[in-house]
């Protein structure tokens, strides 16, 4: 159990070195040869969070907080701020992982997927799947994506992977049915956890939007009580229109969690700072790669510490 | 949730009005809100400071011009400033050269390379072009077959052969494109990151072996700050000719755009609009500084109801208008092309001002009630189109019954078509007595 955690947070670590770096030592190299708090110091620690998306508010926020607790320094030190910042950050993210919440009582329980188009909706079920299912869960996973070209056969790779059962419809069928008898099969065959991929869409798209609805409703009637999760999938390196995301398709279906995917490049996902300011949902899950164990639980502590580490070692600091 | 510029501005300026010339002090507050703009739309930290810089210089000194609100004349700075560095002009792929002409198309993950290529082969087969798709990526869960349904879909040719090592895919793709007497082949590349160096190796020997005339890196018009780190690495590491820009149909501000082009200098040759192969647009740089600042997109919407409607047709619906012989059947002409044009929530919010429940309105509607409308007059005779005056009860049972309406739903269109008439004589009469007014509207149909 201890390694298994041990080994999460060093692959959390290994998938945002690129950010804590970036973060990191410029921070070191902002407040390095500094003897006073100057506006050039502050601008350039708010410009190392704009580029990790946070957004303009957000950035100032954090800031100013700085600004504030400079106060009681004396000069600028790089720890100081360190620590300033990852308090900031991690209060930003809510403080506390929350786990996804998988006890469907007498049935099984329900997960929705959903998400803008190629954020990585099906990926994170395939990579959930093999999770749950290596927990000992009897998985069923439900290709609610009748839309989009081959989007049942790529589920179907990932369940095969997983080594768990998929439902599939006719390509074109309605969704709502499709998931309709995949709930159906998951009660008959006694599933823990029943994960529901759906077709991308805009949040724009009302028409698709009610699609999704429809699809929730579904899922309402045939399991009371279902769905025990809704989650947004957000690619981690999409800018201020998360915001926009998160806000859209929690008023329309009421999303219990974020995943954040995509986090092994270069993008930081900052913004979910910003999704947090406005809607009080958290990130759940983060996506570190395309492989099947590529997916982690969300702690805002280490996400923190990995964006603003106070110890970063020589050997890292030099990437 | 953003407002957009030229109104932010308008408060920035309030205490300029009368006062003559811009000056470096209160064009300050007004640059911070540009770039605060500028961030909200996702460009790039650097490149929003180097252009607020831009404008600065532009700006200060000017004179506040006559009847001008200032805001609007540093919006205007801000605006010209913007096109010039989106690149002026709109341009296009290079795909000439003896065929077939090999294009490369590469990006980040499940950013719109497989869709894109599809959209790509029907922009080209409408230009008499023989498009050839070849999925090279063998990596991604059904990649393959996505891309072979997609060709099949919209009748492409589309390379079949074995899923092996992507450079033997393009290799043999091309021979088979030969052999199929296609001039453009498209090549779909796996989804891979800037900073997967085995994978950029491998794109390095796809175009060692193919020798693309083009390159189009896709970009999600969604990313953040990371568009910069993306493009320079592939311009590093593979370099490209171009950008296609997708998933614009949303309400995504694109600041991708101008930070690419800053870094890069590369231009912008598509947006995506959409998940159809359809969804495809040429790139224009003014459209694009509209959207990036929030000012609404007037200019796409008059092109494309000019598009839709033949020139000669438009002067004829003009005068027709204003002699008031417009009749139902010029109406279900009308109708049919508002139609075409698009989701009517979309043109509405190419508009500046629209407000958003406005288009939620609209978008719930779905253009169904146009489509009863449509049916209404369709099942009407011609005479009853040319003068409805003739429409009496039991003729409109009839209509509705052949429309699957209701003979109130009839009475009410018939209303409709009748107060539209009387503000339309009225709007001629105004249009005689003072051609301006309503300005670039002049040739919208139907206005
Ligand atoms: N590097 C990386 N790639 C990822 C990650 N998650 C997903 N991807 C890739 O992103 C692309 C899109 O992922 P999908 O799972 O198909 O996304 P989706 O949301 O289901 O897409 P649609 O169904 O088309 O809307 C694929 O190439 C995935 O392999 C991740 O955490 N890291
Ligand atoms: N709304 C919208 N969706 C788009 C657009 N372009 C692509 N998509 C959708 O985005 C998702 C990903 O598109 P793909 O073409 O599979 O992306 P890709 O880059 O080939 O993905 P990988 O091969 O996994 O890297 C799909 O759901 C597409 O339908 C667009 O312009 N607008
Ligand atoms: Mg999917
Ligand atoms: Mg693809």
């Amino acid at each position: 159990m201890i390694g298994k955690i041990g080994r999460g947070f060093t692959r959390l670590r290994d998938g945002l070195r690129k950010t804590r770096n970036q973060l990191g030592d410029g921070v070191r190299s902002i407040v390095k040869g500094r003897s006073s708090f100057d506006e050039g110091m502050w601008e350039e620690i708010e410009e190392l969070l704009l580029r990790s998306d946070t957004g303009a508010a957000v950035a100032e926020e954090i800031v100013d907080e700085l600004r504030l607790a400079s106060g009681r320094w004396g000069k600028p030190d790089a720890e100081q701020v360190f620590s300033q910042l990852r308090e900031s950050i991690a209060t930003r993210l809510g403080g506390e992982p929350v786990p996804l919440q998988l006890d469907g009582g007498e049935g099984p329980a329900v997960v929705l997927v959903i998400g803008v188009n190629g954020a990585g909706k099906t990926t994170s079920i395939g990579k959930l799947a093999a999770r749950l299912s290596g927990e000992g869960k009897r998985v069923l996973v439900v290709a609610g994506d009748t839309y989009r070209m081959a989007a049942m056969e790529q589920l179907a790779v990932w369940a095969d992977r997983a080594d768990v059962p998929i439902v599939k419809g006719k390509e074109g069928a309605d969704a709502a049915a499709v998931v309709w008898d995949g709930l159906e099969a998951g009660v008959r065959r006694g599933s823990d956890v029943i994960l529901v991929d759906t077709a991308g869409r805009l949040h724009t798209k009302s028409g698709l939007m009610d699609e999704l609805v429809k699809v929730r409703r579904v899922i309402e009637k045939r399991l009371p009580g279902a769905p025990h999760e809704v989650l947004l999938v957000l690619d981690g390196t999409t800018g201020q229109n998360a915001i926009q995301q998160a806000r859209v398709f929690g008023e329309s279906l009421g999303v219990t969690g974020l995943v954040l995917a995509k986090l092994d490049g270069t993008a930081k996902g900052g913004v979910v700072m910003a999704i947090r300011r406005e809607l009080d949902v958290p990130v759940k899950l983060i996506g570190v790669g395309e492989k099947l164990e590529d997916l982690q639980d969300f702690d805002p502590a280490a996400f923190a510490e990995a964006l603003a580490p106070s110890d970063a070692t020589p050997s890292e600091a030099q990437e | 949730m953003f407002e957009d510029l030229s109104s932010r501005l308008e408060g920035v300026f309030k205490s300029l009005r009368g006062r003559g010339v811009l000056t470096e002090d209160n064009v300050r507050e007004a640059l911070r809100e540009i770039r605060r703009a500028l961030l909200e739309a996702d460009v790039h930290y650097k490149v929003a400071k180097d252009f607020v810089k831009r404008v600065e210089e532009r700006a200060v000194g000017q004179e506040v011009l006559k009847g001008i609100h200032p805001g609007q004349q540093v919006v205007k700075v801000v605006h010209d400033e913007m096109v010039q560095l989106l690149g002026g002009t709109v341009a296009e792929p290079n795909i000439t050269g003896s065929p077939p002409v090999p294009v490369m198309v590469v990006g980040l993950q499940g950013s719109g390379k497989t869709t894109t290529c599809a959209k790509l082969a029907n922009w080209l087969k409408k230009k008499g072009r023989r498009p050839y798709l070849v999925p090279a990526d063998p990596y991604r869960p059904a990649a393959r077959d996505q891309l072979i349904k997609l060709a099949q879909a919209n009748g492409h040719a589309v390379y079949e052969g074995p899923e092996e090592d992507p450079v033997e895919i393009c290799r043999r793709g091309m021979q088979e494109a030969v052999r199929a007497a296609a001039d453009v082949v498209l090549l779909d590349t796996a989804g891979r990151l800037h900073v997967d160096d085995e994978l950029m190796e491998e794109l390095r020997q796809v175009r060692a072996t193919v020798k693309p005339h083009e390159i189009l890196l896709v970009v999600d018009g969604m990313i953040g700050q990371d568009s910069v780190n993306v493009a320079e690495q592939f311009r590093e590491k593979l370099g490209f000719d171009g950008v296609v820009l997708t998933k614009m149909d949303g309400d995504a501000r694109g600041g991708a755009a101008l930070s690419i082009r800053h870094v890069t200098g590369v231009p912008i040759k598509f947006l995506g609009v959409g998940e159809s192969a359809d969804a495809l647009e040429p790139f224009h740089p003014d459209r694009m500084a509209s959207r990036i600042l929030n000012m609404g997109d007037v200019l796409t919407l008059v092109e494309r109801a000019q598009e839709s409607v033949e020139e000669g047709e438009a002067e004829e619906l003009q005068k027709k208008l204003r002699k008031n012989e417009f009749t139902l059947e010029d109406f279900r002409t009308q109708l049919r092309r508002l139609k075409k044009m698009g989701p009517l929530s979309q043109i509405m919010g190419m508009l500046p001002g629209v407000p958003k429940d406005a288009l939620q309105e609209v978008e719930k509607d779905g253009g169904k009630s146009l489509t009863r409308v449509e049916a209404i007059i369709s099942s009407m005779t011609p005479a009853e189109r040319t003068k409805p005056s003739i429409l009496d009860g039991s003729r409109r049972r009839r209509i509705a019954r052949g429309s699957g309406t209701s003979v109130q739903e009839v009475n009410q269109l018939l209303k409709q078509f009748g107060d539209m008439r009387k503000m339309m004589k009225q709007m001629g009469r105004m249009k005689k007595g003072k051609g301006k007014g309503r300005g670039r509207f002049a040739r919208f149909p139907g206005m």
